[in-house]
């Protein structure tokens, strides 16, 4: 477990506290709303999509200030990009961008941005990091 | 085996001292947790999720593993009729505790599953279509999903006692609710496990039977905090759990009315709970061993039993008191912090649980900063997501008590919210 002062590194305030790309988009070519049954949190997701790259994402709901950060950077981090490359994003990126070690239970607050994500643009509905292990599907 | 000063303390009976005047910190010294060495304080304040144990209940089933382990109701041997003994011993004093007869007092894994025999054994035999099921609107899940499961499985529906904007139950919808005759059971939770709101259970149990419908009360939060009396309640089902009244996980219980019990098929089948077997068919034990199937949890009754011994010596009147002083003194501090609502009725109404929000920190960060100080409090919607939804909140904080907690765990609780505040400021 990373100490305290590690999990509320000042970049994770910043942006729990100026949240990138939080707000809705008008009839986005992508909608997606998904929860974390275990603290009731819920992220919904609005995309713009032109020539195969993400033009536009906004995420909106509630949540903790790790859920909320971690929002904010992927949307900073996927917006421009090509599907292609969303696809490919992995919990360690996302990791990576928040830039601490989760717990088990604070793990799902990370990463719900991004199931919410891949969920929306290709029905992947699992946890990520859990793609491959059919047995643990469906939280 | 006990060693303290309280913990020697007997029950109350003519001619012996009543329990010790009660001071928290002597009771503290019995929980081995809270003197083992770690790198900052233990400030529990999350016993309606789990309590912690003391050191009698440790050392009963430490002493029946290392002593006299073995499988109840079969072997002849000595070891095995020892623990036969202290399994029923266990039975027979928690009975006694919520003053049911022997016979009435089921043994299962915990408060769901007591909940879910009464909805397996009696709600299949008694429910049919058409008919209604009455449950609050601040049931913990495990009173509400096993009679959504029935209610879908039988055609029946279920009808909701609200729950006021003060936190309690509206209970003036009551007889309408059971006016038209249809209501075969009414489930209601003695002491929320988040409001810490007192329900009126025997006037509701009252009022279900008067129209024709038994009653279940989950006594989860009450069984471990004050003194509960299954006939004073006029209660038909009572459902409570060991770990929350300072003994171990994996046994729990449901106190069932005599009638009501032996009219009941079995829950589930397998060994003990028959009494004659054919390859076809077979007959069933008596009670409550007809309830009972397969090995049971046999060290965790045994530490079960030691608990309840340990509660008697505190006074449960006494362990009450304290927790709602505790209550009293949270919410009078928490509620000097600007943009704190605790959620819930007024003191009188509750027992040791205080929910509470902090403006638009979300608890999980409320209780992250918390942790950071050695506070363990609770965070999310603690099993109650329908009653969240009703109070407008999406979670919540929640600190709560028992015997062993002090004041200074509510002042450094408090000093952790004013830190949560200033660091999530926005």
């Amino acid at each position: 477990m990373s100490g305290f002062d590690d999990l509320f590194r000042e970049n994770i305030l910043d942006h729990y506290r100026h949240p990138r790309h939080q707000g809705v988009l008008e009839a986005p070519d992508i909608r997606y709303e998904d929860a974390n049954p275990l603290c009731g949190d819920r992220l919904r997701m609005d995309i713009n999509v032109s020539e195969g790259k993400i033009a536009d994402i906004r995420f909106s709901g509630h949540g903790c200030s790790i859920s909320q950060a971690a929002a904010s950077m992927l949307c900073e981090a996927v917006q421009g990009k090509s599907l292609e490359e969303v696809k490919n994003l992995t919990r360690d990126d996302v990791l990576e961008m928040l830039g601490i070690e989760l717990g088990p239970v604070r793990l799902k607050c990370g990463l719900l941005a991004l199931k919410t994500l891949k969920a929306g643009v290709y029905g992947i509905r699992q946890w990520p990091g859990e793609e491959e292990d059919e047995s643990e599907g469906g939280t | 085996m006990n060693r303290s000063a309280v913990a020697m303390g007997r029950p109350a009976a003519a001619g012996t001292p009543g329990p010790q005047p009660f001071d928290p910190r002597v009771v503290r010294a019995d929980f081995p947790i809270f003197s083992t060495p770690r790198a900052k304080p233990l400030r529990y304040l999350d016993s309606a999720a789990t309590s912690q144990k003391p050191a009698a209940v440790l050392e009963a089933m430490d002493h029946y593993y290392r002593g006299y382990n073995a499988n109840i109701h079969r072997g002849i041997y000595a070891i095995a009729e020892e623990a036969t003994a202290a399994y029923e011993d266990a039975r027979r004093r928690v009975a006694t505790f919520v003053n049911a007869g022997p016979r009435e007092l089921i043994f299962t894994r915990n408060s769901t599953e007591a909940i879910n025999l009464v909805a397996y054994a009696w709600g299949r035999t008694h429910v049919r279509a058409g008919d209604a099921i009455v449950l609050t609107e601040m049931e913990h899940h495990s009173n509400l999903v096993p009679w959504q499961l029935l209610a879908k499985e039988k055609g029946a529906e279920l009808r909701f006692i609200p729950v006021t904007g003060s936190g309690e139950l509206d209970l003036e919808v009551l007889p309408r609710l059971l006016g038209d005759g249809r209501v075969r059971l009414v489930g209601v939770v003695h002491i929320s496990n988040v409001l810490g709101t007192i329900n009126p259970v025997a006037e509701i149990a009252r009022q279900a039977r008067a129209a024709g419908a038994v009653s279940l009360i989950d006594a989860s939060q009450s069984v471990p905090h004050c003194p509960v009396d299954v006939k004073a309640l006029g209660a038909d089902f009572v459902a409570f759990t060991s770990h929350k009244m300072l003994g171990p996980t994996g046994i729990g219980c449901l106190y069932g009315r005599r009638d009501l019990l032996e009219a009941m098929p079995p829950f589930l089948g397998g060994g003990e709970m028959i009494c004659e077997v054919r390859l076809t068919e077979s007959q069933w034990n008596d009670l409550p061993w007809k309830f009972e199937a397969g090995t049971m949890a046999i060290a965790e009754a045994v530490g079960l039993g030691a608990a309840v011994r340990y509660l008697e010596s505190l006074g449960m009147e006494q362990v009450f008191a304290h927790d709602r002083e505790l209550a009293a003194y949270a919410i009078e501090r928490l509620s000097e912090i600007p943009d704190v609502r605790v959620l819930g009725p007024a003191i009188e109404k509750r027992a040791g649980v205080v929910a509470f929000t902090v403006g638009s920190i979300h608890p999980h960060d409320v209780a992250t900063v918390l942790d950071d100080e050695g506070v363990c409090v609770r965070a999310g919607h603690h099993c109650a997501m329908p009653l969240h939804e009703k109070l407008g909140v999406h979670a919540s904080a929640r600190a709560s008590f028992h015997a062993y907690s002090l004041r200074e765990e509510v002042d450094a609780m408090v000093q952790g919210v004013e830190r949560a505040r200033k660091l999530f400021a926005r």
